[in-house]
């Protein structure tokens, strides 16, 4: 089976623990205003490998991701949920742990593929661009109903899971947002890690060269600090979560 | 003959007591530490003066020009200038390579007119009686070459064939070692030389009259080293008995051989753990403090910061910059077994945060699997706040060169005091590779430099054709190459021989004839064209191939793809295999580098356009390195592709200049991923677990 890839990064390390393989899918339904990948969001776009290719490529420099493993992000990869089962399944044979990077957006709690896709799958990286529902659909052009029953399956089938949330001025960075995506990620008990980005803007460029239109101009980068702050309110809200249970 | 002196008390005692054998020392007496850096201590107050004194003096010589004065009436030797100080009263370890900081001095032995350069780039003038010494009176190393040159030698010179040779200058590239001086006293050593000359063989050939004076030379540099030492009040004709005066031993070694040598690069060793066997012995006899310990250290590499030489403005633009290759090698393996990190090691690294980041000295970890995962996070942590870190693999040079070998310059792996390097600039492949399809002529002087084969007349090039005529070049390039080198080491031993390193040798020396390549990546992705694409020639009214132009992709360089990447291997094997073929100066064994760290620049000026399309008077990429923006996979694809050069064929280092930017190294100051301090404050049950995974572990 084939797969539609964007591209590969041989040394990924802000994608899941150690040094990792990354995979690009190609595709995504979502437009987040921020997103620093546009040129993956075209169905159609990129180039088809193989499984196989993929798990070759992976293996000839094995000893570099010694601690790492392979992580399949995008575009959103659950558009291509059956080649990535495939190339999950093949890195479990091999004993090589599989990160996913996904938004969740295509979630649907009735398609057997995501069982079997978590069957194969050691971690998820769930990316909540916000808590409210409205927001997020401003945010993404969809809702996120879906992000959330996903995040809920995998507590359910416990799930390792590593929770995102950029932090955008004047978007995702309301002191009462924060706090509510806390207490929801309060309510998970398969969180082990929480990653609090800070806006960049290194992805303005490609929207320069693609001819889009890059609709937060002039949005300033979040500082580090701003971001710490952030993480802070998260886990207070967090804390409260988990003192109520 | 066994020795004793107070200054061993405490040591164990092995082979080293009865020879001169530093490794034996080391091994019977270091002590391997896996803790961390809270040991550590910062800055004392007199550190921070002197520091900012020199920070003063740095803006001041940035003023003037890039030079703050200059010696231009004393010809440098090791006991040519009297004391020179920054204060006296806080410099724990004292020397400078002039009468004052910052000064200077004139070396006119590698070549006059290099030397007279210098100083007239800085609107200064060279006594003109030294000049007439050592224009009519004193031949130098540079006028020798020139003497003997054959005019192909020359011709591939100013065509740039073959380039940076150190033909006008000191060559640099070997390594005495200073920690006799500490561990023994020059007496020792010069008893040993003396010894040494004594068992010559006695049948006068010329090699044995070399030979005798030779050791004249080494025994009259170690009677001078004495003396200057003794100019800074130390009489180091005894051990050194205690940390301090250890540093301050080797380092009167090191200074002598500065002060006789402006070498291309005058590395320090291995001397970390070394010292610390002293460190450890004061920590216990309560003689010193860690913090005088560090301050001492501190001092010590401040010192090896301001090592200046006198140079072109030529020579800084072919190195971009200033630099000394002040190489201290830290870490490693030993073949027993226990890893070579000391606390020395933490203070060498610790200077980088008490006097702030520095190209000089350049710390290189002897990196290995087998160091202690402390060592590898702290490595990791001064790298991320200082850039100041070299790396290089322990694991592979180990199993060449043992367990007390040292960096010269930026890769050159040698056996301290038992092995030295003919250094040998580069021979150029890429332009090499036009000189095959142009039948010799150089594609930019229009000369014929290279041999008269036939030029390829084809409109496209066949890749058969193509590499049958390159081997032939390479063939004949490594030929005048190699002969090129013999001349100018012949005639540096002759006129500007490294008295004072040699002295710190033993009596049998084992020569590497260290050749390199430039290019690698140019002449790859071009074979690589030819063979996977298209390559039209572009030829001018001579019919001569001035460019070309590729039709369709083709598999580059830098990217794990083993299409080209064997390419890449192979020439690096066919031409070592033709420098093999050559003799070289005394009986040197014959080794390569792939390792231009900034000269790429320079290389790719004076080199035509490139059948991979890169243009005329591009820059090559560094070293062993993919050519820029060429390699789209990623690092790991990238270095695997440089992994698979063969190290055999290129044992004198190979290169992969490496930048990326922090955040892609994983996340910042490990603030935003896998944070761990949660686990503490976390009320409730279930929490986040601590980290799973490392931010970064570079371990195989």
């Amino acid at each position: 089976m084939k797969g539609r890839i964007h591209s590969t990064e041989s040394f990924g390390t802000v994608d899941g623990p150690g040094v990792r393989f990354v995979v690009f899918m190609q595709g995504c339904p979502l437009r987040c205003i921020y997103c620093h990948n546009p040129d993956t969001w075209k169905m159609g776009d990129g180039e088809e490998v193989l499984a196989e290719e993929i798990i070759a490529q992976f293996k000839k420099n094995r000893s570099f991701y010694s601690n790492g493993g392979i992580t399949v992000t995008g575009g959103e990869p659950l558009l291509q949920i059956d080649f990535v089962t495939k190339l999950f399944a093949m890195a479990k044979a091999e004993n090589i742990h599989t990160c996913l990077d996904t938004s969740g957006i295509t979630f649907c709690e009735d398609d057997p593929r995501f069982d079997e896709l978590m069957a194969y799958t050691d971690l998820v990286m769930l990316d909540i661009k916000h808590i409210d529902k409205d927001a997020h659909k401003q945010l993404t052009g969809s809702g996120n109903d879906r992000i959330i029953a996903f995040a809920r399956y995998l507590n359910d089938i416990n799930k390792s899971l590593w929770i995102r949330h950029v932090v955008i001025p004047g978007y995702t960075d309301k002191e009462e947002d924060l706090y509510k995506l806390g207490k929801f990620i309060g309510t998970l008990s398969n969180v082990k890690a929480l990653d609090v980005l800070p806006y960049h803007t290194l992805g303005v460029s490609k929207y320069r060269e693609l001819g889009m239109k890059y609709r937060l101009e002039g949005v300033e980068p979040m500082s580090k600090d701003g971001a710490l702050q952030a993480k802070k309110i998260i886990l207070a809200g967090y804390r409260e979560k988990k003192s109520e249970i | 003959m066994e020795y004793k002196f107070e200054a061993w008390r405490g040591f164990e005692h092995g082979t080293w007591v009865k020879e001169v054998n530093v490794r034996s020392f080391i091994r019977h007496n270091y002590t391997p530490y896996d803790g961390d850096d809270e040991f550590l201590e910062d800055a004392t107050q007199d550190t921070q003066a002197l520091w900012a004194q020199v920070s003063e003096l740095s803006k001041k010589e940035i003023e003037a020009g890039g030079v703050l004065e200059m010696d231009t009436d004393i010809i440098s030797t090791i006991v040519s200038h009297g004391p020179g100080y920054l204060d006296k009263d806080k410099e724990k370890i004292v020397g400078f390579q002039t009468d004052k900081p910052f000064k200077r001095a004139f070396q006119p032995y590698g070549g006059i007119r290099t030397a007279e350069k210098a100083v007239l780039g800085r609107g200064l003038s060279v006594d003109p009686k030294i000049k007439e010494f050592f224009t009519v009176h004193r031949k130098t190393h540079n006028a020798g070459v020139f003497d003997v040159y054959t005019p192909e030698m020359r011709a591939c010179r100013s065509s740039h064939i073959i380039t940076g040779l150190p033909d006008a200058y000191g060559r640099g590239r070997i390594i005495g070692d200073y920690r006799r001086v500490a561990l023994y006293g020059v007496d020792r050593l010069i008893e040993e030389k003396l010894e040494q000359k004594e068992t010559t063989r006695s049948a006068m050939y010329s090699h044995v009259i070399r030979e005798r004076e030779e050791l004249a030379e080494q025994i009259r540099a170690l009677i001078q080293l004495k003396e200057m030492a003794l100019s800074y009040g130390f009489d180091i004709s005894k051990p050194a008995n205690d940390t301090k005066e250890a540093i301050q031993w080797l380092y009167f070694g090191y200074l002598a051989a500065i002060k006789e040598q402006n070498g291309a690069a005058m590395s320090l060793g291995r001397t970390s753990t070394f010292l610390d066997i002293y460190s450890e012995r004061d920590l216990k006899e309560g003689r010193y403090t860690e913090r005088e310990l560090q301050e001492m250290v501190d001092h010590f590499i401040m010192k090896l910061r301001l090592v200046k030489f006198a140079r072109t403005s030529e020579y800084n633009a072919l190195f971009s910059g200033d630099p000394q290759w002040v190489t201290e090698a830290i870490g490693g393996v030993a073949i027993d077994g226990r890893h070579m990190v000391t606390k020395m090691s933490y203070r060498y690294l610790h200077t980088l945060k008490n006097l702030g980041p520095s190209p000089e000295p350049n710390l290189t970890v002897l990196w290995s699997v087998n160091l202690p995962v402390n060592f590898k996070r702290y490595c990791a942590k001064v790298s991320i706040e200082s850039s100041s870190i070299q790396y290089e693999n322990d694991d592979l040079m180990r199993f060449t060169h043992g367990d007390d070998y040292a960096i010269a310059c930026c890769v050159s792996s040698m056996r301290i005091g038992k092995e030295m390097q003919f250094f040998g600039a580069r021979a150029n492949l890429a332009k090499c590779l036009l000189y095959a399809i142009n039948g010799g002529i150089d594609e930019i002087s229009h000369k014929q430099v290279g041999p008269e084969f036939k030029p390829i007349t084809s409109e496209y090039l066949d890749y058969d054709e193509v590499m049958k005529k390159f081997d032939a070049m390479m063939r004949w390039l490594a030929e005048v190459y190699v002969n090129t080198l013999n001349v100018i080491h012949y005639m540096h031993d002759k006129y500007c021989y490294e008295k004072i390193q040699m002295a710190l040798h033993d009596k049998h020396v084992t020569r590497w004839f260290a050749t390199g390549i430039a290019g690698l990546s140019v002449v790859a992705d071009s074979l690589s064209a030819i063979k996977y694409a298209k390559v039209k020639v572009i030829r001018d009214e001579n019919g001569l191939a001035v460019d070309y132009e590729v039709e369709g992709d083709f598999p580059k360089y830098g990217n794990d793809d083993d299409r080209v990447d064997s390419i890449a291997s192979d020439i690096v094997h066919q031409f070592m295999e033709h420098i093999r073929k050559n003799h070289t100066y005394r009986d040197s064994i014959p080794t390569t580098s792939i390792l231009t760290i900034t000269s790429n620049v320079v290389y790719g000026k004076a080199t035509g356009a490139t059948p991979d399309g890169r243009k005329a008077g591009e820059a090559f990429a560094p070293g062993a390195n993919p050519m820029h923006r060429r390699d789209t996979h990623g690092a790991i694809a990238s270095l695997a592709s440089v992994s698979k050069l063969p190290f055999k064929d290129a044992q004198d280092g190979i290169s992969n200049t490496f930048s990326i930017i922090p955040g892609a190294l994983g996340k910042e100051d490990r603030i935003f991923a896998g944070d761990i301090d949660v686990d503490i404050d976390c009320a409730g049950g279930s929490c986040f677990s601590p980290t799973l995974f490392e931010s970064l572990d570079i371990d195989e």
